[in-house]
């Protein structure tokens, strides 16, 4: 049995822990709440420059872009996005088996790898994938900009091209409670995005005569596909960001709980080792006042 | 029965900018500007980098664009902008200051670590966003037109 000095140090250990599980767990829901809004300020973005796109796209002779091309899946891209930091529960190591079983999946195709985030890309490099490109840091103040730069490249290389299909494996933000991990097929563009397959849930702009045009149709077409790519990676990068903070405060919450735990059953047996001390002594001294007094 | 109004949206990749119904936009296309009245051709255009306006009543809004799109249509216009800046949310000072660092950047010709593409763009970005904080101190007088 650990002695009662033991038990104090520990104790204070266990004490420490959870005020700094704690101070986080309130750090992450601050976060979170700036990330879920962020997540919200976005979507009108992402619906207008669809809605755009797609009345444009009816409008262009035929709807040729680089972007919308697709060709047998060959050689694949994929992003793996993951948090900079740790101390978020599952939420990096769910990803990381995702990747692992999309490379067991895929092992006749050609895969290259993008990590974002510090965690999944160690864990990548650690287990031998030769990344294509890696962005670390990024999430700590998350930017369209960055959402720019790897569109550019992740477009490029589909572009040129390098590979014929790009997916993402992210956790998609469902609440405070859940992620959803996603496996998304980013390039080639989904051909409903410029078909107007779902037009009439649209607002009906076919009645609308057509456009005048201050540029070529094609023109405006060809530069609005690439921020159609911007502006859906700049979504996936926000769910993730906000998953990360939503799965830390689950995580930190879930420690604050265990070492609460921890304390109660820990000065509960502290107390017996206490008592069983008094009462050992208290035995030395009354046997000890017996034997004098026989 | 005639349009009266426009819808107009301003939206950048971060956040709604402007959802308002309005009576005239000025938009800066990559072209040059254009005005808008309600009962407008549908039309679609490049962003080029500038000051969008937009008239409720006698009063005059104002704003920096920078590049994106513009569609109108005859009771709406949505502008889908890289960055977009209502006047007060500007801080002319530090615009300023932005636009002579780059004026200095781009006076130093012979000089490789000037990433010439981007001064020139910080420089827009500047210029446009004092010149809409300029207009913002006289926007509110009345019947006032923007001077392009």
């Amino acid at each position: 049995m650990p002695t009662l000095l033991e038990y104090r140090h520990r104790l204070r250990s266990v004490n420490q822990t959870k005020q700094i599980t704690r101070a986080m767990k309130f750090v992450a829901a601050a976060q979170l709440r700036r990330a879920q809004s962020r997540v919200f300020a976005a979507r009108p973005y992402a619906h207008e420059i669809l809605e755009v796109l797609r009345s444009a796209a009816e409008r262009v002779e035929q709807p040729i872009h680089p972007l919308l091309e697709r060709r047998a899946e060959r050689r694949l891209l994929v992003l793996v996005l993951t948090s900079d930091k740790g101390l978020c529960g599952a939420f990096n190591s769910n990803v990381a088996r995702r990747a692992a079983a999309f490379f067991r999946a895929h092992k006749d195709r050609e895969l290259k790898w993008i990590a974002v985030g510090r965690r999944g890309r160690d864990t990548l490099r650690k287990q031998g994938f030769r990344l294509e490109a890696e962005y670390v840091d990024i999430f700590r103040r998350l930017d369209f900009e960055h959402a720019r730069e790897i569109a550019r490249r992740v477009g490029g290389l589909y572009a040129e091209p390098q590979v014929d299909a790009v997916y993402a494996i992210y956790n998609e933000f469902k609440n405070v409670m859940t992620q959803k991990l996603i496996v998304e097929q980013v390039l080639p563009l989904a051909p409903e995005v410029v078909a107007g397959g779902a037009a009439g849930k649209l607002r009906d702009r076919r009645a609308e005569p057509d456009y005048i045009y201050e540029d070529p149709p094609q023109a405006i077409f060809d530069s609005m596909l690439p921020r159609y790519l911007e502006s859906e990676i700049f979504r996936i990068l926000l769910e993730s960001g906000a998953g990360e903070q939503a799965a830390r405060m689950t995580a930190m919450d879930a420690a604050t709980n265990n070492a609460a735990d921890l304390i109660e059953r820990l000065t509960l047996e502290m107390n017996k080792a206490r008592q069983a001390a008094i009462t050992k002594e208290i035995i030395e001294v009354v046997s000890g006042a017996a034997a004098t007094a026989a | 029965m005639p349009i009266e109004s426009i819808a107009l949206q301003v939206v950048t990749p971060d956040r709604r900018v402007v959802e308002e119904s309005v009576e005239e936009v000025q938009v800066p296309g990559d072209q040059g500007y254009l005005g808008v009245l309600p009962g407008h051709a549908p039309l679609m255009t490049e962003l080029g980098a500038g000051m969008l306006s937009y008239r409720k009543g006698a009063t005059w809004y104002y704003l920096t664009a920078l590049r994106g799109f513009a569609e109108v249509l005859a009771d709406r216009v949505t502008v889908l902008a890289e960055r977009a800046e209502r006047a007060e949310e500007i801080d002319l000072g530090r615009a300023e200051k932005a636009a002579a660092r780059a004026r200095e950047r781009l006076g130093r010709l012979q000089d490789p670590e000037v990433d010439w593409a981007r001064a020139q763009a910080a420089l827009e970005r500047a210029m446009v966003r004092v010149q809409v904080a300029a207009k913002a101190g006289s926007a509110l007088t009345e019947g006032h037109r923007p001077e392009i």
